[in-house]
């Protein structure tokens, strides 16, 4: 089986949001980068994949060469290969136009995205990915069992679950659950010294008609101190959520 | 031209997000002077959708089958689309229209926009605005497309009525080219869901273990509200999984989110921190939530909620 994994390198969740150029960029000074925590459970769940039946596992990202420390870390977690897309993330249908062009070149049983990054939040590049190619989709996946050629998965609707059956090939789109935290792997010294010998390749992107545009960036207004209301007074609690914040 | 919007429903009844997006529908229909066209599914009455200003609802009958079968959905809808050639289509940020949008989008030839939090700043070209890095910023986008696909954050324009004439036309329920298929759905019906709800009453470890959980839901009976809870407390089983919220568990974009004995984590605010007004309780007064909460109260659970309970209780009566 031929996994492909797609990282999305983001800023770590603590990081400070700020922006440049008169607010039309990320200002990625001193943020940290992290693997999109979406995309490294369904990493992991790829990794077991290949323990369990000797699946193939490449990582790609779309990206310029500062995100090859995370593609690396990819490599040390366990994966086989890892391509970079040369090119700046444009939006999420730049992304999965991209990864549609690699997976017409190569062939993947199985395409595992994230749910949704933690930048953009967009939960979109898997959907597009997939009808992009013709490809079945499950978001916010959970479970998978995988039996032959044919695959269970559990999909997380509001309020509850959705199980669903497909063949391969199909896309899904990685979540918690699908493994847990505790499953995460902490790469080894072992595998840091390995992914070294791994190849990464680079690949040119396509060229394509961008969908849309992100004008600015602005961050909300300073949030106000916070009301206090004394412990013994709920009552006053209970006034202001009704008549100040007309909540209740 | 018309505007098309996608709008859920629940057993034949809409949901109070397909309102809000029916509501923001007929804003935008009226600034671009379009006609608001609803695509439903299975429902049993469209005469809610009058009072939501729909001028048209085409009501697809599933017949034999009951789920929500994603590329079906998207077929149809994408259907009415070219029917009606339109240029903007509306999709609620439920998990299935997050599911359906960007699908929806590919087959339309659409710009997608998911997390938009208001009405179109401009219409030439279409100009959204957008939470992004959960919502620690927005950013303004424009489309470059003939026709784009917007997902709005629940809660983030609210009810709005206005008359229509919800005329019911004929729809057809398409076919899917792939495999996928939904063979069950597991779902708690007789509680509000997180998604669904104006307010959430959140727990964490300050509530020390699930048997003081009463405390949480008596609380969430009394206001109508979901429960909720912090990753550790799930982790460690004091609640199930589907009540774990913050950037690793569920979004939360309510009216009103009660924290208690929760503090405030920067991932834990990262999920919640759409939501309108936050209060929070915590014996803490050093708790990080304080600086993200709008009102607070600086004591110990055990005492505050029960009163808090009680003096709700007799409100409501
Ligand atoms: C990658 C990553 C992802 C994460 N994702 C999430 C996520 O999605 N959601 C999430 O919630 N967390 C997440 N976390 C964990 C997060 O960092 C915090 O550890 C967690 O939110 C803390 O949970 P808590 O507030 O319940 O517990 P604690 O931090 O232990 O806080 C308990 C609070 O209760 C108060 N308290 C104690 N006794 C009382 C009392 N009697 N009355 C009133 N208050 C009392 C204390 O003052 C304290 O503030 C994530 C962490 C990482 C590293």
């Amino acid at each position: 089986m031929n996994i492909l994994v797609c990282i999305s390198n983001v800023p770590d969740t603590t990081s400070k949001i700020n922006f440049k150029d008169q607010n039309e960029a990320f200002d990625t000074n001193g943020v940290q980068f992290i693997i999109n925590p979406n995309d490294e459970f369904g990493l992991t769940r790829a990794i077991w994949l290949q323990q369990k039946s000797g699946a193939k596992v490449t990582v790609v990202t779309i990206g310029d060469s500062s995100c090859e420390p995370i593609l690396r870390k990819c490599l040390a977690i366990g994966a086989d290969q890892a391509i970079r897309i040369d090119a700046h993330p444009l939006d999420g249908f730049f992304v999965a136009s991209q990864l549609a062009a690699l997976c017409k070149k190569e062939t993947y049983d199985l395409i595992i995205t994230g749910r949704e990054s933690i930048d953009y939040n967009g939960a979109m590049v898997g959907g597009m990915l997939a009808t992009m190619l013709s490809l079945p989709y499950v978001a916010n996946c959970i479970q998978m069992d995988v039996e032959g050629t044919n695959v269970s998965l559990q999909r997380e609707i509001d309020g509850g679950k959705e199980t669903l059956i497909s063949t391969f090939p199909i896309v899904l789109g990685a979540q918690k659950g699908l493994v847990e935290e505790s499953d995460l792997i902490i790469p080894n010294m072992r595998g840091i010294m390995q992914a070294r010998q791994k190849p990464l390749t680079v690949e040119s992107a396509i060229t394509l008609n961008q969908a849309t545009s992100v004008k600015i960036f602005e961050k909300p207004p300073e949030k106000g101190p916070v009301k206090l209301v004394d412990s013994n007074d709920v009552d006053g609690l209970i006034e202001l959520l009704q008549n100040e914040a007309k909540v209740l | 031209m018309s505007v098309v919007v996608y709008i859920e429903s629940q057993k034949g009844v809409v949901k109070k997000a397909g309102l809000e997006i029916a509501s923001f529908g007929r804003a935008i229909a009226d600034a671009s002077q379009d006609s608001l066209v609803a695509v439903t599914f299975n429902l049993e009455d469209t005469s809610t959708l009058k009072l939501y200003g729909v001028d048209k609802v085409y009501n697809v009958n599933t017949e034999e089958d009951n789920f929500f079968n994603v590329e079906r959905y998207a077929n149809s809808i994408q259907n009415v689309v070219l029917k009606e050639a339109a240029k903007i289509i509306l999709v609620s940020a439920s998990a299935d229209g997050r599911y359906l949008g960007p699908i929806l989008a590919v087959k339309s030839k659409a710009a997608y926009f998911s997390n938009v939090v208001a009405l179109p700043t401009s219409y030439d070209p279409l100009t959204v605005k957008r939470s992004c890095f959960t919502n620690k910023a927005f950013n303004e986008s424009t489309t470059n497309e003939e026709c784009s696909v917007i997902s709005l954050c629940s809660n983030a324009y609210g009810l709005k009525e206005k008359q229509g004439l919800a005329e019911v036309v004929e729809a057809s329920y398409e076919t899917s080219s792939t495999s996928l298929k939904v063979v069950s759905v597991d779902k708690v019906t007789d509680k509000i869901t997180i998604a669904d709800a104006d307010i959430v009453v959140s727990g964490g470890r300050g509530l020390k273990g699930p048997e003081n959980w009463h405390l949480i839901e008596d609380l969430a009976t009394v206001l109508g509200a979901a429960t909720a809870c912090s990753k550790p407390v799930s982790d460690m089983g004091w609640r199930p999984h589907s009540e774990h919220v913050g950037q690793t568990g569920k979004p939360v974009a309510s009216n009103l989110y009660i924290a208690i004995g929760v503090s405030g984590a920067i991932q834990h605010l990262a999920g919640i921190n759409s939501s309108k007004v936050k209060v929070v309780i915590n014996n803490d007064p050093e708790a990080p939530f304080f600086k993200a909460a709008d009102y607070g109260i600086v004591g110990d659970a055990f005492e505050v909620v029960p009163q808090l309970i009680s003096k709700l209780k007799a409100l409501k009566q």
